[in-house]
């Protein structure tokens, strides 16, 4: 069997040794109580950091039409994390001792929340990512695609990650179930009781129903993935007849009927719920067009990575010229969801649905709009050369960029809501990122090493073989 | 043009390119080659250089980009301001959101509709221009290369496209 280097065993066991000890220190350096919020809102107020950020939601204050989306936002969220740090500093004064506390208790929740959420986000990132690639690997049995068979295995192996990060995330969604952590604030009774809205949604979002919903969603996509991966061996073992590929054939239509709203709902539960007053129609599509291009790009990484050790010798430049392509137009997809979803909210200026992007544009400035530089202008402007898209370190170098400004996209979906004005890109965030990074390597290039990574019995391998563009 | 072409007509679209291959093997000079479809790859074989229409395709849509944004100003802010979903601010950029789709709309259509004003005076195509094709079945199912015959002999032409697999070679004197 395959056997690589030991940079490729060393590494993910480095990348998950720093992620825990990163993520301990920020699960123990947390506030604990008022005091040592006090202190550290004290202390960021005097140094350059903090002072540029308070300033910039001065600032943004200062515009009235702004200000009264931002009242009913304060009303509407209340025990939720959202008010900004300026605005009761700004407004209130000393005079009001009461709000003062208020505000630090709020900011308690939000600091406190702070290394969950970074967990959360990396967790929910890698795992996306191995969904997305289970579902492109359907798409090629369900399209009967002749170019990608010669892929087929790494796609596989990137599926690998599926179970064990799914369980990661449901673990997760279990904890905050539990209260063990306050993530998901329609999970609070207290805030339940006085919040009509979510009285009127808990026949859906309530925990039990919750955790029931998203074991079915991880064991359906589970199964899929299974029954595919013995398909597709059954196939190289006995491919007479191609009884095995119809069997795939029919598992990949069923697995993406299904997919589709599994998929859709998850993005609610999972996502969507943590504002839970606020809702868009198009967001399971947005949070598939962000996944689809992760795997995606994953699938081009590790093909480009392997190749470049010497494996995978019958995969041409025009394999890659695809996935390229694939980036580009996924990226632009990614791109019309996002702004489709913007514009109507923006354009119809309803106080409930516009306080999600009133938040983001006024407290997440920098990575709401640099992840559209990241994830629309630099592969549209890089892959739109022909060229440019068979070349190695230019797909190593956008696919970087893409993955980048997606984790900041989820990084934009769940953070508003959990720690509000107190987000930053620190060492709990960077820390889940590496340990998960070292996790998914673990994983897929362990079943990497479990078989040939060229399939045999595949009816469509001659043409891949052959493919050229 | 060379004085004299030889015409050979094929059946089949990897016989042709085979039969291409042939060609540069003896370093004989393709005119050109008839196809009734693009033929992938047929391009490369015969050293055709890189189309440059990709790069007009990018220059039209920066001008259909810069027509919307500059039409939108002039219409929407600047000649007659309009109170944009009750947004009246009176500037380009705060109410952008609701030009991108005519941004995006005109870029398109400048690029798509250029591109092909530019593909039709690049090939020379124009309305009444008589096709060139030497046999009006190069448009339904025959391939055909023509070739520079003023360098080798008739009969040496003649037993090469047969040895290729074309089902007919004629001669013309231009």
């Amino acid at each position: 069997m395959n056997t690589f280097t030991n940079n490729i065993k060393i590494l993910p066991i480095v990348l998950m040794a720093l992620g825990l000890i990163g993520m301990a220190i920020g699960f123990s350096s947390a506030p604990g109580s008022i005091e040592e919020v006090e202190q550290i809102l004290a202390s960021q107020h005097h140094g350059g950091h903090g002072e540029g950020h308070a300033t910039e939601s001065h600032d943004t204050h200062a515009a009235p039409a702004q200000h009264d989306a931002h009242a009913e936002q304060g009303h509407g969220h209340e025990a939720h994390g959202t008010e900004t740090h300026g605005k009761s500093h700004d407004t209130h004064g000393e005079d009001a001792h009461g709000a003062h506390e208020k505000h630090l208790k709020h900011v308690l929740h939000q600091l406190q929340n702070k290394p969950w959420a970074a967990l959360y986000v990396a967790a929910f990132f890698f795992f996306m990512i191995s969904l997305g690639v289970l579902v492109f690997y359907a798409i090629q049995f369900a399209a009967q695609a002749g170019w990608s068979p010669l892929l087929f295995r790494v796609m596989e192996a990137i599926t690998a990650y599926l179970l064990p990060g799914g369980i990661i995330v449901f673990v997760l969604l279990a904890l905050s179930g539990f209260h063990i952590n306050h993530l998901f604030v329609w999970m609070d009774p207290e805030v339940v009781a006085h919040d009509e809205l979510l009285q009127g949604k808990t026949g859906w979002l309530n925990v039990p129903f919750f955790l029931i919903r998203a074991a079915l969603y991880l064991t359906a996509w589970n199964v899929y993935r299974h029954f595919a991966i013995k398909f597709s061996k059954k196939q190289d073992e006995e491919p007479t007849g191609n009884v095995w590929y119809k069997k795939s054939f029919k598992a990949a239509a069923v697995f993406l009927v299904v997919f589709i709203y599994s998929e859709s709902m998850m993005s609610w539960d999972w996502i969507m719920s943590f504002d839970p007053h606020w809702f868009s129609t198009l967001f399971g599509w947005y949070v598939f067009a962000s996944m689809f291009v992760s795997g995606i790009t994953v699938i081009a990484l590790v093909t480009v990575y392997l190749k470049s050790k010497g494996y995978l010798a019958k995969v041409n430049n025009s394999h890659i010229h695809d996935l390229a392509k694939f980036m580009f137009g996924i990226s632009i997809f990614w791109t019309y969801l996002w702004f489709s979803q913007f514009m109507l909210i923006w354009y119809s200026d309803i106080p409930e649905e516009v306080t999600y992007f009133v938040q983001r544009i006024n407290d997440y400035t920098l990575p709401f709009f640099g992840m559209v530089a990241l994830n629309l202008i630099f592969p549209l402007l890089v892959l739109m050369n022909s060229d440019f898209k068979r070349i190695n370190w230019i797909i190593i170098l956008v696919g970087i960029v893409i993955l980048v400004g997606h984790y900041i996209d989820i990084f934009n979906m769940v953070m508003p809501a959990t720690v509000g004005g107190s987000w930053s890109i620190g060492l709990p965030e960077i820390s889940a990122v590496l340990f998960f990074l070292g996790l998914f390597i673990f994983v897929v290039f362990r079943a990497l090493t479990k078989g040939e990574l060229e399939p045999s019995g595949n009816p469509y391998l001659e043409e891949s073989k052959h493919y050229h563009y | 043009m060379a004085s004299k072409v030889a015409h050979a007509y094929y059946l089949d679209d990897e016989v042709l390119m085979d039969a291409v291959k042939a060609c540069n093997v003896k370093h004989y000079h393709i005119e050109e080659v008839y196809t009734p479809f693009p033929v992938h790859g047929l391009d490369k074989l015969m050293g055709l250089p890189h189309t440059r229409l990709a790069i007009c395709a990018f220059l039209y849509g920066l001008i259909g980009l810069t027509v919307a944004v500059t039409m939108m100003n002039y219409i929407m802010i600047e000649d007659w301001p309009q109170n944009i979903g009750g947004k009246p601010s009176f500037s380009f950029l705060e109410n952008m959101p609701a030009f991108v789709p005519i941004m995006f709309e005109l870029t398109v259509f400048f690029a798509a509709h250029l591109m092909v004003i530019t593909f039709y005076m690049r090939s020379k195509l124009w309305p009444f221009k008589k096709a060139e094709n030497p046999n009006e079945r190069t448009t339904d199912d025959l391939f055909c290369i023509e070739l520079d015959a003023s360098t080798a002999g008739e009969e040496e032409l003649t037993s090469f496209f047969k040895a290729t697999g074309a089902v007919e070679i004629n001669f013309k004197n231009n």
